[in-house]
């Protein structure tokens, strides 16, 4: 149930202009019907405690706890970091889809899109991104199936990013589009955290395939399928676009 | 032995003898808090073994039929819904218990001699219940038990809720994955609780009445 096939991967997709790629209200609106959709069909035993219309009034509180999590947020307070010798190694792959599916992203075509309340809106190229200022943490990784492992991600600070695009940061929300069809949204406090991070390097590599190449958004404030691989784009916005999870049912903030 | 008991208790056995107008077993505060209570936990254990499934700490899972949710985004929506219910409706049981004394006069005092006494006699099938009101002193060890075991599963949940925001409650558990299993084991306390809890009711239905219509 939980890990759907991905829907078209294929590399005609991975370099799409940004009209392509940020949320339309409209296919929101429609993904989100589906959703409720599939989950009707995927109910087995159908009673009313598991039914569409429970989880409809469920989502009600899940809205709920959305807002009690942002006020619940001290943007100041940062995640517990680890040494070295805590790693966890082999570092588990999760995701929607097998491992072999991941998608492919050929770095020479990759641009990372930008659009939405910012200043410029000039996509980037790898190496541009490469040579911002990077970081290393060693942070835990909690995933929303309730196993944790610790890791080492490398990148760049979202905050330093969303400066020099000249985003609005008094915008509620950062949405991020990725190359298999994944999507994921966040509050823009959460954005602006110290350890949100716009990851490059997975242990000191660069990012594998399998943790998201070319780049993944690493949040240790976040639960694990928050935390978008392959990303593709990137859009500061108003509106409220949800995520891939997020449409099907798991909590939008997910804050840890 | 009750001519005893009322020399003991002296204001509630002089009600108990006018009639009509005596206390009730359970005040109906406590009734309503039990049974919003037992609905909480039923939901809470039912969407918490669903959640499990998702990532089993121990070798075995949950068999689906007794899970609520249907998979594990709808066993998170129900948890994270009870759990108001649970931690509202338990603050509530907990201030009144403590501000009306009602606590400190029913569970206390324990004292391990007659808990082994009682133990003992509960074994053999001898322990009475002629008083609904007045606790054995198993009774009382496995009521505080339980509500600290109570106490426990809310702190260990709000360490898993927000081991970052409340890293200091975490740590209190052993980190994230310390409190998933002092959570766990929690479960495992009150499910076994529950158990006994339902079958003594059932072995005295005069006391499930009195959670019902006080007396």
């Amino acid at each position: 149930m939980r890990r759907l096939p991905p829907r078209d991967v294929d590399a005609g997709l991975l370099i799409k202009d940004a009209a392509r790629l940020l949320p339309n209200p409209s296919r929101r609106l429609f993904l989100r019907h589906t959703a409720s959709l599939g989950a009707l069909a995927l109910l087995t035993g159908c009673d009313i405690v598991d039914g569409p219309s429970s989880e409809k009034a469920l989502r009600v509180v899940s809205e709920f706890n959305d807002w009690v999590q942002a006020r619940l947020f001290n943007p100041n307070r940062l995640a517990e970091t680890y040494p070295e010798s805590a790693i966890t190694r082999p570092f588990p792959f999760n995701a929607y889809y097998p491992e072999d599916a991941a998608p492919d992203v050929d770095e020479d075509r990759f641009k990372l899109v930008v659009d939405g309340l910012v200043e410029r809106k000039e996509p980037w190229t790898l190496e541009q991104l490469y040579a911002l200022p990077q970081e290393t943490q060693i942070t835990r990784l909690i995933c929303v199936e309730g196993w944790s492992a610790i890791g080492k991600w490398t990148g760049t600070r979202l905050s330093e990013f969303l400066r020099r695009i000249g985003a609005d940061t008094t915008a509620k929300y950062v949405h991020f589009a990725c190359a298999e069809g994944y999507s994921v949204s966040i509050d823009m406090p959460t954005a602006l955290h110290a350890q949100t991070q716009m990851t490059f390097k997975f242990d000191d590599q660069i990012l594998p395939t399998k943790f998201g190449f070319p780049m993944r958004i690493r949040m240790p404030t976040k639960l694990g399928f928050k935390n978008p691989k392959h990303v593709i784009g990137l859009a500061v916005l108003n509106n409220y676009t949800g995520g891939y999870w997020e449409d099907r049912g798991y909590n939008w903030f997910s804050g840890l | 032995m009750t001519e005893t008991r009322h020399l003991e208790r002296p204001a509630e056995a002089s009600t108990a003898a006018t009639g009509p107008a005596d206390l009730p077993v359970h005040p109906l505060y406590v009734r309503i808090t039990h049974w919003i209570n037992a609905l909480a936990v039923l939901i809470m254990i039912g969407s918490g073994w669903q959640i499990y499934n998702a990532s089993p700490l121990f070798p075995f899972t949950f068999p689906n039929s007794i899970t609520l949710g249907g998979w594990l985004a709808g066993g998170l929506l129900w948890h994270f819904a009870a759990m108001w219910l649970l931690v509202v409706n338990g603050l509530v049981y907990l201030t009144l218990g403590l501000v009306t004394g009602r606590f400190r006069e029913r569970l206390l005092p324990i004292r391990p001699g007659e808990v082994a006494r009682d133990l003992g006699a509960a074994l053999m099938g001898r322990l009475r219940h002629d008083d609904l009101a007045r606790y054995n002193a198993v009774q009382k060890l496995l009521y505080v038990g339980i509500l600290l075991t109570g106490v426990v599963i809310v702190a260990s949940g709000l360490a898993l809720w927000k081991p970052v925001q409340l890293r200091e409650l975490a740590v209190l558990f052993g980190g994230y994955e310390g409190a998933r299993l002092v959570h766990f084991f929690a479960m495992v306390a009150i499910v076994l609780f529950l158990v006994l809890h339902v079958v003594m009711a059932l072995l005295v239905p005069r006391s499930l009445r009195a959670m019902i219509r006080g007396r």
